[in-house]
């Protein structure tokens, strides 16, 4: 059923009994074309361009809880693509392109909010550094601008703007087409819209072992609903992809670790733009519904608990009062962390697995739901071809042993 | 007038001897001292104190203290503006300011209150299905307008706020009677003991009344030595039992000093055992306009009657689904308020006949309208099968049954289970460190309460297993006493606090405007788990967190979906319990003190001496030493000819020292760089490159050779740090056998430089031993040497391509070193140059910066390092890395020099190099990038892909849409022969 | 926020040690083939359960030390030296 101001109008006459489930909950099949483990964003978003450019509708997503309840529900809901490699920028950029369209293509308000990203630069070689970003973007087609300080000061008044701050505010870096989205949104969204086609979502399901030939291949998924057969299965899962990678009998060069982030209480509007601060070591930006969201760097450790520790909390909020000092009377409200891949090169993974049949979509850290649509089209891509996308060449396994990275992080000393 | 004051002896906190002044939407009001703003409100029958979220529904006091979802104020003036503060929560005193939130012009006549008539068109989650077209950009600044519910200050928080840390064995969360049994307890078993209450006064959710058990246990545990917080709530339960909490030292709105004030204080608490006694929150029940000002908690009523001495209505209908109402029923009768019945969702075999006393108790029987919008004036009672009874009341109480404060069990990873008896969730056994007691852990009867408690209290103490909590069979007799020694208990009640099939707006999540058709809606859409209805519908998620609305959320989720509410289940509690402010979390690592700077040794010598001090990463350092009116790049240039041409004094003090001592030190250090480090003899001294694993340049610096098992190391000052740690990691970790120690000196030892052609002559009259002369000491050697007494490392290296000596000395004598040289320096016409004259000079001479010229994927052969590296036949960090097919791919960037084709045009840093302007496939980027005094002309560092292939080529430049051509040449610049360093 | 109990500090708090990950991992030789160099260098098992690694007591001691943890519950189940053997755990 289509979604419009009209069937919401309908929905005010009616007592709002016409509408439909969002996505069906099916019993599962015994055999599919295509399992997808890992009902988040990335997998879902997977199903839905498996069933809607290949025309491979005969797939069922997996997951162990609740769609979109891993970090695609857990994060800062952040979409950008100011990276300096060719490489990177041509993924997250079409990844941002489909994100422009996606509300429609979808039928589904996503609330991509386009209020413009801006990296600050506290010294005068933090000034150099966005120098080169900024250029980089620009070499690969992606508008970029570095601010002046005052331009900074303009757009996000609550920024301390004082010289003698700890981290003064000397310019910055603005990608005016970063922003936010609604990141359940996208989750339902990209189910809803997959369910339409014709694609599974079985919640609540574990998988357990991969059923595989004497040969190797992959032939299916025992899960904790029992056996369901399919010669070829994408892993979507984040974290949680060495688990699964172990069941498969292979190991991924990840490491687990919880990142955190966290709202305040809501508040009037004060910040209309993404303010990052990788200096300071914080993220910030005011949800539609006024909260202050606010995110940072990892625990250093590994982890697959979804608490956070204290002390790196302590340290980000420590971080946002030094760039908002006006906050110290916001209230938390909400902390959590999610599960985030980290790979060498903070670039992600997506392509074949050592097992045949087995693909893979993973590495993408801390920054995964930007890359949600190019990360399902290009995981559908090679589970459909058997061939990879042309945009995810670059980001194979082999990598890690031939030395090729695609080191956005330590290219320009920000975690990405 | 149907809200007042009741004659003592209730008012039981409150002095009505001290009468206090505040202010509430610009109307100045009186109260009593012990008053909380929302019991003074409430004495002044104001109704109607806030608008709701979405529907800007007029709301008013709902509760009665942590869990208040509707009676939200900002208060406060200027920089201590507070937003979004509950009413039940802050002690009036005089001149407080408070002001509704989320209405415009006024509370009375909001102006977005016009959404209300839209409101089935609001159904949750409509911003999903609409919006869409033509761009969600056309809709989005409106609804960012009316988005969020206070305002805040804008200013600069001015108060501060502290952190203590402390150790105890046993930790009790909560002052009631149960929490103060088990405090008891454990430090009658010798525990050191330690009790956390959230309110100012001990004794609980009861504490208003006084009772004689409580004031004695409360004597106990003082004579016990137990250590008592009052007036501070835990937060939140973290890995390892770490316990936090917030104590308020200045409630909000206080009217403090101008200056800043200590605000809140955390605690942080390192407990061997928890005891968490948190109480439980009152259900609400649901029925239509369950939202309307005059409709509240009944206890909430209870204690406002009796702990304030308002009643909050004159005439009483209470909505209940618990025997707790019978109780408050008759507790308000007692203090004169009339209650004209109880209108009781449970069938009669449900009740028990004793309950009743006299209260008239509707049985089967819901409320099925309510009339009043900005105050209750009546409601409807709809007898189960009978016929409609309108009753003319002012006050609606909600009596539905319990929900225990299971929020640290749950954050500590306790689960949970449903008892059906009393429709609640409850501890499923101890969390990890962790037990509850009391009403939290669904034990209601007092005398049970205690008791427990009590032996839980004692067997934590004794580091044994905790006794379980005696609830779950009907059988157990200090249960069935619920109402045993005078306290309500809590009796029986149905999971569903609604009844199904009523029309209206029923009310599940009162901030957040979320209806039992939203709930309906989640489930007809599918949204069927706990978490997505919670997202969905945006039940829980206000600033009350949902302590009033979880539970019903997800029981009429259940019964939308026939599950039980134990299918249902609920989402997982997160700290904090209750919002705590950014500030208290933060502590004091504000302002300077959030990650300090480093300093020089001799900082207050450089300010004297006119230093433009800069942040070099954690440094603070003089960047240049401009003349009045000169700007900082003019002063460089000026500092750099002084330089070349005479002489300059430089503090490099930053820079990174380490020493390396041991029989094995050689062999470790040849191991750690890509130069070979035992070959050195002693005095000598080498440039080196430090790689990690990947085979990645970390870090460069000089070593010289001190002993024969004695090694002075220099690093970048950025890269000190983690230089150190990485040895150390190499020692233990792998080299385990090597005997080798690591020292890091860098703040030990200052660095005073003196570089130029005049540079020996300056020294030799500052009276430095003539043994160190240029040609007694030779270009990269480390002499150890003394002035007056005070030890002496001299290393003759340089990175400004002139003679130069770096003067190594305790820190504590920079400043008379500088000093000392500084009176010699009108002699030699000499000046001091800061960092930026530095890298003029160095870039000048093709050295690299690492961290500038170099980032996290430089391979040493990028740099010139592949011939060092073939020199070397031993294994080094990294090496093994270097050969894979990446780093011996030809077409990657490679150091290379640029100079502009017009000899004018200064290359940007970070400009782009590529054969057409952007967007095109680049070919490197420009790193460093000066005007060079000397040549008069801008020269540049770069890297470039198969650079050292392209030295004489003509390249693009492109920085923010302009283009410079430039020419790709061979560092260094000046001096190729490095004639000058030599001397 | 975690407890580890230093060797030779005692307890400690967590922001006092610094992790460096995977304990007990070979360092192959400069004759080993590229694969096996990067599987040194990066493939894991980043259990979801009990992982053995090291930590360093920076804010103290400065010494390395092991630990097998729990990565879900955060549970510290053993610790112990560098050179020694991972322990038998239950």
């Amino acid at each position: 059923m289509n979604y419009s101001v009209w069937s919401l109008l309908r929905g005010a006459l009616s007592g709002h009994r016409h509408w439909l489930p969002a996505w069906r909950t099916p019993t599962p099949k015994r055999t599919y074309d295509v399992l997808i483990v890992g009902g988040g964003g990335h997998g879902l978003a997977t199903a839905y361009y498996l069933a809607k450019n290949h025309g491979i509708s005969n797939v069922a997503v997996i997951e162990r809880g609740w769609i979109g309840g891993g970090n695609t529900g857990r994060n800062t809901t952040i979409v950008r693509s100011n990276y300096l490699y060719p490489q990177s920028a041509r993924l997250y950029d079409f990844s941002l392109k489909l994100y422009e369209g996606l509300s429609r293509a979808l039928n589904f308000n996503i609330m991509l909010s386009q209020r413009g990203l801006v990296a600050l630069a506290h010294s005068r070689h933090d000034l150099d550094s966005m120098s080169r970003w900024v250029n980089a973007m620009q070499m690969n087609g992606i508008a970029a601008e570095l601010l002046t300080r005052e331009q900074v000061g303009t757009l996000a008044p609550a920024l301390d703007m004082s010289l003698q701050a700890r981290f003064p505010v000397l310019g910055g870096l603005a990608q005016r087409r970063a922003g936010t989205a609604r990141h359940d949104a996208v989750a339902w969204g990209y189910a809803r819209a997959a369910s339409a086609l014709g694609v599974d979502i079985i919640q609540n399901c574990e998988v357990t072992g991969f059923v595989k030939r004497a040969d190797g291949r992959v032939l299916g998924l025992d899960t904790s609903g029992g056996r369901i057969l399919a010669d070829r299965v994408g892993i979507a899962a984040a974290g949680h992809s060495s688990v699964l990678a172990k069941l498969a009998g292979f190991r991924l060069p990840v490491t687990s670790y919880a990142l955190q982030a966290m709202v305040t209480e809501p508040i009037k509007p004060l910040l209309d733009t993404v303010i990052l601060s990788p200096g300071a070591g914080a993220y910030v930006s005011q949800s539609d519904k006024g909260e202050m969201v606010i995110g940072a760097g990892l625990d250093l450790f590994p982890s697959y608990a979804q608490r956070g520790s204290f002390a790196v909390t302590q340290g980000v909020l420590a971080a946002t009062l030094a760039l908002f000092p006006s906050f110290g009377r916001l209230r938390l409200l909400r902390q959590w962390a999610g599960i985030v891949d980290v790979v060498h090169d903070s670039s992600p993974i997506i392509g074949p697995t050592p097992v045949p049949g087995l693909y893979i979509n993973c590495g993408w850290g801390t920054g995964g739901f930007k890359a949600i649509p190019v990360g399902g089209w290009t995981l559908a891509h090679v589970l459909a071809t058997g061939a990879n996308h042309e945009l995810a060449e670059p980001f194979q396994l082999q990598r890690f042993i031939t030395g090729r990275f695609v080191d956005e992080a330590a290219a320009s000393g920000i975690a990405h | 007038m149907s809200a007042q004051r009741l004659k003592a002896p209730a008012g039981a906190w409150i002095d009505r001897s001290r009468r206090v002044t505040f202010t509430f939407n610009g109307v100045r009001l009186t109260g009593f001292q012990g008053d909380t703003l929302a019991a003074a409100l409430l004495a002044n029958d104001v109704r109607l104190v806030g608008r709701s979220f979405k529907l800007h529904r007029p709301r008013g006091i709902y509760s009665c203290g942590i869990e208040e979802p509707t009676g939200l104020v900002d208060v406060g003036r200027g920089a201590r503006r507070t937003a979004n503060v509950r009413a039940t929560l802050i002690p009036i005193h005089e001149n407080l300011v408070a002001q509704s939130v989320n209405c415009w012009p006024s509370v009375g006549w909001d102006l977005a209150a016009l959404i209300g008539g839209f409101a089935a068109l609001l159904p949750a989650g409509f911003y999903y299905k609409t919006f869409k077209w033509p761009s969600w950009h056309l809709f989005e600044p409106t609804i960012r307008r009316m988005a969020g519910l206070g305002r805040g200050s804008g200013q600069s928080d001015p108060d501060r706020y502290e952190e203590v840390a402390a150790e105890t064995d046993v930790l009790i969360v909560g002052g009631g009677v149960a929490g103060l049994s088990a405090a008891v307890a454990a430090a009658q078993a010798g525990a050191k003991t330690t009790l956390l209450a959230s309110g100012a006064i001990p004794g609980g959710a009861l504490g208003w009344r006084g009772d004689v058990e409580a004031t004695e246990l409360l004597e106990k545990a003082r004579r016990l030595g137990v250590r008592l917080h009052s007036r501070t709530m835990a937060f939140g339960i973290y890995d390892h039992n770490l316990v936090c909490a917030c104590e308020t030292i200045m409630p909000d709105g206080s009217d403090a000093a101008s200056g800043g004030v200590l605000r809140e204080r955390l605690w942080k608490i390192r407990a061997r055992a928890v005891i968490a006694a948190t109480g439980a929150f009152e259900r609400p029940m649901v029925f239509p306009d369950n939202d309307r000002p005059g409709v509240m908690l009944a206890g909430a009523a209870e204690k406002y009657a009796h702990a304030f001495g308002v009643a909050c209505g004159q005439r009483v209908v209470i909505a209940a689904n618990s025997d707790s109402a019978y109780a408050v029923a008759k507790s308000l009768r007692d203090v004169g308020v009339n209650v004209l019945a109880v209108v009781d969702r449970r069938p009669p075999a449900m009740i028990r006949a004793d309950s009743c006393d006299g209260v008239r108790a509707i049985a089967g029987a819901a409320i099925g309208s309510v009339s009043g919008t900005r105050a209750v004036r009546g409601c409807t009672v709809i007898p189960l099968g009978g016929k409609p009874e309108r009753l003319q009341c002012d006050l609606i109480l909600s009596a539905g049954g319990h929900a225990p404060t299971v929020h640290l069990h749950s954050q500590a990873g306790g689960k949970l289970r449903w008892l059906d008896e009393s429709a609640m969730f409850v501890p499923d056994g101890p969390a990890p460190g962790m037990a509850s007691v009391g009403a939290c852990a669904g034990v209601f009867s007092r005398g049970a309460a205690a008791d427990h408690a009590a032996e839980v209290g004692n067997a934590l103490a004794r580091g044994l297993a905790p006794p379980p909590a005696p609830i779950g069979g009907a059988s157990d007799e200090r249960v069935r006493g619920t109402m045993g020694r005078g306290v309500s208990g809590a009796g029986r009640s149905l999971p569903g606090t609604h009844v199904p099939g009523t029309p209206g707006k029923q009310f599940v999540d009162l901030q957040n405007d979320v209806t039992l058709d939203d709930v309906a809606l989640a489930a007809r859409e599918n949204y069927r788990s706990v978490e997505h209805l919670k997202r969905y519908t945006t039940t829980g998620m206000g600033t009350d967190q949902g302590k009033t609305s979880n539970i019903n959320a997800l029981v009429a989720m259940g019964e939308c979906t026939e599950r039980e509410p134990a299918q249902v289940g609920t989402t997982r509690f997160r700290p904090p319990f209750s919002p705590v402010t950014l500030g208290l979390i933060a502590g004091r690592r504000v302002g300077a003190l959030y990650r300090p700077r480093k300093h020089l040794p001799a900082h207050a010598w450089h300010e004297a001496h006119g230093a433009w001090f800069e942040d070099f990463g954690d440094w603070r350092r003089p960047a240049a030493y401009p003349l009045a009116g000169e700007s900082l790049e003019a002063a460089a240039q000026r500092e750099t000819a002084i330089v070349r041409k005479t002489a300059g004094l430089f503090d490099g003090s930053p820079l990174g020292k380490l020493e390396v001592f041991g029989p094995d030190a050689a062999r470790f250090l040849d191991l750690m760089y890509v130069g070979t480090m035992s070959t050195l003899a002693v005095g000598q001294a080498r440039y080196g490159l430090l790689l990690n694993e990947n085979g990645t340049v970390m870090d460069d610096g000089i070593v010289a050779r001190l002993g024969e098992q004695h090694y002075w190391l220099n690093t970048s000052s950025a890269g000190v740090d983690r230089t150190a740690a990485s040895f150390e990691e190499w020692l233990q970790c792998e080299y385990v056998d090597f005997k080798v120690a690591v020292t890091p000196v860098t703040s030990r030892w200052a660095n005073v430089t003196v570089a130029g052609p005049r540079a020996w002559d300056w020294l030799a009259a500052a009276g430095f031993d003539p043994a160190l002369a240029p040609d007694s000491m030779k270009h990269m050697t480390l002499r150890e040497s003394a002035l007056d007494g005070v030890p002496l490392r001299v290393l003759r290296a340089s990175f400004s391509g002139e003679l130069g000596y770096e003067v190594n000395l305790p820190a504590d004598h920079a400043s008379a070193l500088l000093e000392r040289l500084w009176a010699y320096a009108d002699r030699y016409g000499a000046a001091l140059y800061g960092v930026e004259a530095l890298q003029v000079m160095r870039v000048e001479k093709g050295y690299i910066h690492i961290g500038t010229d170099t980032d996290g994927t430089t391979l040493p052969g990028d740099i010139g390092f592949a011939r060092a590296m073939d020199r070397k036949a031993a294994e080094f960090v990294g090496r093994r890395s270097l050969l894979r097919p990446a780093a011996t791919d030809p077409d990657r960037l490679q150091l290379v020099g640029l100079t502009p084709a017009d000899g004018k045009t200064l290359l940007p840093v970070g400009a782009q190099i590529a054969a057409s302007p952007p967007p095109a496939l680049t070919e490197g980027h420009v790193t460093s990038s000066y005007l060079s005094p000397e040549l008069g002309r801008p020269v540049a560092l770069a890297m470039l892909t198969r650079g050292s292939q392209r030295t004489g080529e003509r390249v693009r430049v492109h920085h923010l849409g302009t283009t410079i051509e430039a020419d790709v040449v061979k560092p260094p610049f000046i001096d190729p022969a490095g004639k000058r360093v030599h001397g | 926020m975690m407890q580890l109990n230093c060797p030779w500090c005692g307890p400690r708090d967590e922001n006092e040690f610094a992790c460096g990950g995977s304990s007990h991992i070979a360092r192959p030789g400069l004759a080993a083939s590229d694969q096996v160099w990067g599987e040194y260098l990066f493939f894991r098992d980043n259990p979801k359960g009990v992982h053995r690694e090291r930590w360093r007591h920076v804010q103290g001691c400065g010494q390395w030390f092991n630990v097998a943890r729990h990565t879900v519950t955060h549970e510290v189940l053993s610790v112990y030296a560098v050179t020694d053997a991972p322990p038998k755990l239950g």
